[in-house]
């Protein structure tokens, strides 16, 4: 018997023994997970029991219905859903193409690491913005330039039924140019890892077989990163329905339909920021309908932005 | 499709002599990464529709010489070279030479399978696509003809369009030997390839490299020294960054003039 093996039964024990400082962290660790489910349960059976008289009353004519005058209780929110899509999409056309060839510059070699990592770093601080703060900028900023460009816009494309009638500072369009900036950094940093992650072989073959750097791109490295680039923006796109304070501060919070861009237009959230503290008797149950709508939307969204996220994993899983 | 200028003067057809002997010349190569040496002044001649295979220790620069064929090492930064390496009398370093239509005519296989995420179709037909091929009967020909000199051609004729990440290992890797020749290449560089697969399927990319060497000049690194002495009709012996010996397999194998390669072969160092 060697003196250097170790004898068994000596040393540490491999059946399991009593840890208590194991079992304790272990609770900690079980509570923490409980507690953020059921407060997520709290906040959303909170909503519907504030709700739930104006989901009675109303019923669906609330999401069907254009006019919304708390005075008269007349309350739909038709024209506020289509200002929360239409600017939240209007932002994503905006950013997705300036957030994508953004992540493509940043993840392919045309730039020293030192000055890609830079870049990269000042995109991702655009995130830790405020929200009021974007909305302050965007006052003496972009309502300004909105003024001042509107005009020609409306003259140059007013055959559009997108750019018709009076430039108004605060718009849709405006509120739009601001949210596509706060959500450029979620595109470009979902798109710039999914590009990343595309395997160095892929490259390697693509150029083995003769592809210039721009047919390895378009060919291989972004259709291998597309379903990432596609939940970078549906991820962009469920932030910018509920971003609210800058929203709130640039749309001109007008409820009525209009086709323009250039006219004041509302999103769920602004109107529950504006006028949720004024409001009394069956308005609040009206705007905490209007809440639950964000928040179905909303969650729905991030839902289908993460599935398609973990499916882009599995799917490139294979090819590492 | 690349003008015709652009193309390297490989003979594809017509003037082609079949055992030309030096149709792969280097000559005093040496090259570098950055500060380090990888290979010392090579010089060797690799004969056409023959396989000659590359042998030693990982290290060597086998793998770096392969590489320097279709010039794919210049895609790392800091790396240069001296010396030259010419095909069929022409540099491959000379100004003239456009990259990609050199890279169009040397098809290379890597040690990963490395299929693209597309269908079997498109993976084959890449580099017609790249090259502007639009003709459907060029395309489904090509498929059919390098799939069948893959020999994929029965496994794969019934679901082309479907998804190359549903082969097998050894599927993947012979699709990928069949898209390296879709684009009728003189030479193909094989840079390991069958270390990632298990000894059937190793055994039938075997068969395939004897089979292509009737229509292609094949160059193939490799650890395995079985698979040297099946495949090839010359080896060359690599050691750090030497070339140590360069001459028929046979003679490599059985009755080495160098002390190094009869260590190597013979399992003592390596």
């Amino acid at each position: 018997m060697g003196e250097n093996l170790i004898p068994v039964g000596s040393g540490s024990p491999i059946t399991r023994e009593y840890r208590p400082r194991t079992d304790f962290f272990r609770g900690i660790c079980w509570l923490a997970s409980i507690v953020t489910v059921l407060l997520l349960a709290f906040i959303l059976g909170e909503i519907l029991i504030k709700a739930w008289p104006a989901i009675q009353k109303f019923g669906l004519g609330f999401i069907t219905g254009v006019q919304w005058s708390p005075n008269r209780e007349i309350f739909g929110v038709l024209p506020v859903l289509i200002g929360t899509a239409a600017s939240s999409l209007i932002a994503l056309a905006l950013a997705l193409p300036l957030g994508l060839a953004i992540a493509l510059f940043l993840s392919e070699d045309f730039l020293p690491v030192a000055i890609r990592q830079t870049i990269r770093f000042v995109i991702e601080l655009l995130a830790a913005i405020p929200s009021v703060v974007y909305g302050l900028w965007g006052i003496f900023v972009v309502v300004p330039l909105v003024q001042k460009y509107g005009g020609v816009l409306a003259d140059k494309l007013g055959f559009l039924p997108f750019f018709q009638g009076p430039a108004y500072g605060n718009s849709l369009l405006t509120a739009s140019l601001v949210l596509a900036l706060m959500v450029l950094p979620t595109i470009t940093a979902i798109s710039r890892s999914a590009l990343v992650a595309v395997p160095k072989t892929l490259r390697e073959a693509s150029y083995a077989l003769g592809a210039t750097r721009w047919e390895s791109i378009l060919g291989v490295i972004l259709p291998t990163a597309a379903s990432g680039i596609v939940a970078s923006s549906i991820l962009a796109f469920g932030r910018a329905m509920g971003e609210t304070m800058a929203v709130a501060m640039l749309i001109g919070n007008s409820q009525r339909l209009s086709w323009s861009f250039l006219a004041p237009s509302n999103t769920l959230s602004a109107l529950l920021a504006n006028q949720f503290a004024e409001a009394d008797g069956i308005q609040v149950n009206a705007l905490m309908y209007a809440a639950a709508l964000l928040v179905l939307m909303t969650l729905v969204v991030n839902m289908v932005g993460e599935a398609i996220l973990r499916q882009t994993q599995k799917a490139t899983a294979g090819l590492r | 499709m690349i003008p015709a200028e652009n193309i390297l003067p490989l003979p594809l057809t017509d003037d082609f002599v079949p055992g030309e002997s030096n149709f792969i010349q280097v000559k005093d190569f040496k090259f570098f990464y950055g500060k380090k040496r990888a290979l010392h002044g090579i010089t060797l001649d690799i004969p056409s529709r023959q396989v000659t295979a590359f042998i030693g220790p990982s290290g060597c620069g086998k793998s770096t010489l392969l590489r320097n064929f279709n010039r794919m090492n210049e895609l790392i930064p800091g790396v240069r070279h001296e010396g030259d390496i010419t095909i069929h009398g022409t540099s491959i370093y000379d100004p003239s030479v456009e990259i990609i239509a050199l890279r169009r005519r040397i098809g290379m296989v890597f040690q990963k399978s490395n299929p693209f995420p597309m269908s079997i179709y498109e993976n084959i037909v890449y580099p017609l696509r790249i090259a502007g091929q639009k003709d459907r009967s060029v395309l489904d020909e090509t498929v059919e003809r390098c799939l069948r000199s893959a020999a994929l051609w029965e496994e794969a004729k019934d679901r082309l369009h479907d998804s190359a990440l549903g082969l097998s290992g050894g599927q993947m890797q012979r699709l990928c030997i069949a898209r390296a020749v879709a684009s009728r290449p003189e030479i193909l560089l094989m840079d390991e390839p069958c270390s990632a697969l298990d000894p059937i399927a190793t055994a039938k990319v075997e068969e395939l490299i004897v089979e292509l060497k009737k229509d292609f000049t094949i160059v193939i690194v490799t650890h395995n020294m079985q698979q040297a002495s099946r495949v090839s009709e010359l080896t060359a012996f690599f050691y750090l960054g030497n070339l140590v010996e360069f001459d028929d397999t046979k003679k490599i194998f059985t009755n080495p003039s160098q002390k190094q390669t009869e260590e190597y072969i013979t399992g003592r160092f390596g």
